[in-house]
């Protein structure tokens, strides 16, 4: 890595110009949990390196109005230490939490997970489930882009040159809406999903499904949003019926590749699995959620 | 590439230094500052032998530039004892035999070290969680985390018996 610059802005627009006026190729540093693993290897040789942590809008959760806003650099350690947040979506904070050991929490971010783009990353399937958005800066100046457009392919993002994810909207739960988030690994911690499975559900006051996203990591190129799994649930009470349709959706989704991890057949039969589990607790966390308790 | 001038606070001294803008907070530790007890096992953030405290959470200090450190507060494994006096972490390995070859060590007691200063009194469960992300390949852990609770128990005032021969 001969001549890297590095430097850290305190604003966004300062950082936007280091990023956009690099000759080569430039990144953008929240925790470099996956960064400097690539820079190591001699996967990714980038000449200029900007280090995001210092602009105080990246870093810290806060709410507004009807939305939290997550700082795109905080690290996992911060995230799950907020209660509000921690109450009102379990899934997310389950999934962010997941990620590596507690020296990684102390570093990893949400969109550092997000725009490493890996099929398999943990905080990203609950997101997309939410209806969470990315705030983006850029040379443009700034634009709003639901999660799952971020990720185009295995380590490729739609964003440009010169942009960076500057925080995260998510909307707060409605009553009696929540989520989970869960995947399978063959260890107890430490490991990489073979498969993963956020879902989030709305009910109404007689436990009848009214609104849901089923999302799937690790299956395919990108997560997937799985929309025929989202109608099975839609109009029910997660009966044994419904639990078999949604399973059934989930693994007809399924573009698996066969690896180390798991094989294309065994990570099908695993989403299904999963859904059915993530259904359920999502289920009970939404019926047990009052209205205005957020 | 002019180098990274950084001033930072490791241990609770003031320190300066001039690093690459490439090397890790673990190579200037190791290498510019003569702190060589924090190891280098892995570089990709597994092996956790090179744990450091910035800020109040525990990081792989390999997988953070040296550059991050300016304004930082750091704690390396030799911040841990108080002078002559071991830190309880440090007093249990030693009693309970915790540590074989010995690398694995300083990240260890480091990751402890920071589980008992916000939990007092971490179940077993939680202390294996916690240490998940140190790997030691002599020890098969169980004395690692006996230390630890032993440690907890002698840092809330308790008068545990002492380990069995």
């Amino acid at each position: 890595m001969p001549n890297l610059n590095f430097s850290a802005p305190t604003t966004v627009d300062e950082a936007v110009r280091a990023l956009a006026g690099a000759q080569g190729l430039a990144k953008p540093l929240s925790g470099g949990t996956d960064l400097l693993v690539q820079m190591r290897s001699g996967r990714v040789r980038p000449e200029v390196i900007v280090d995001l942590k210092r602009i105080p809008e990246l870093i810290g959760i806060r709410e507004e109005g009807d939305r939290f806003v997550i700082g795109a650099s905080t690290p996992g350690a911060m995230v799950y230490e907020n209660a509000a947040l921690t109450k009102a979506w379990p899934g997310i904070v389950e999934g962010l939490d997941l990620i590596g050991s507690a020296q990684i929490q102390g570093r990893a971010s949400l969109a550092g997970n997000l725009c490493n783009a890996s099929p398999a990353a943990d905080s990203v399937p609950a997101m997309i489930a939410a209806r969470a958005t990315a705030v983006i800066a850029g040379p443009g100046g700034r634009r709003e882009a639901p999660i799952e457009a971020i990720v185009t392919g295995p380590g490729q993002t739609s964003l440009g040159k010169g942009e960076f994810v500057v925080a995260f909207h998510i909307p707060k739960p409605k009553p009696h809406q929540s989520d989970a988030y869960l995947r399978f690994i063959p260890r107890t911690e430490m490991d990489i999903a073979v498969v993963g499975c956020g879902v989030n559900v709305t009910l109404d006051e007689s436990g009848v499904c009214t609104d849901a996203r089923v999302v799937l990591g690790a299956v395919a190129p990108t997560q997937v949003i799985v929309e025929e799994a989202a109608q099975e649930l839609k109009g029910h009470r997660l009966d044994e019926e419904t639990l078999s349709r949604l399973d059934a959706a989930a693994q007809r989704a399924c573009k698996p590749i066969t690896d180390k991890r798991g094989t294309i057949e065994y990570r099908t039969k695993v989403a299904g699995v999963l859904a059915r589990r993530a259904a359920a607790i999502a289920f009970e966390r939404a019926a047990g959620r009052v209205a205005g308790v957020h | 590439m002019a180098k990274q001038h950084v001033s930072t606070i490791i241990n609770g001294e003031p320190v300066e230094y001039l690093c690459e803008a490439q090397q890790t907070l673990l190579d200037v530790l190791r290498d510019e500052l003569n702190l060589t007890g924090s190891k280098e096992g892995c570089s990709s953030g597994d092996c956790g032998a090179c744990t450091v405290i910035v800020d109040g959470n525990i990081v792989c200090s390999c997988l953070m530039l040296g550059a991050e450190a300016e304004g930082r507060k750091i704690t390396t494994i030799e911040g841990i004892a108080e002078g002559d006096k071991l830190h309880p972490v440090q007093q249990k390995f030693l009693e309970h035999a915790a540590l074989q070859c010995g690398f694995c060590t300083p990240g260890f007691i480091v990751a402890a070290k920071a589980l008992l200063d916000e939990n007092k009194n971490p179940t077993e469960e939680e202390t294996r969680y916690w240490l998940a992300g140190n790997l030691c390949r002599c020890t098969g852990y169980d004395k690692i985390v006996r230390a630890v609770l032993d440690a907890a128990a002698v840092m809330r005032g308790e008068n545990p018996p002492s380990p069995a021969a």
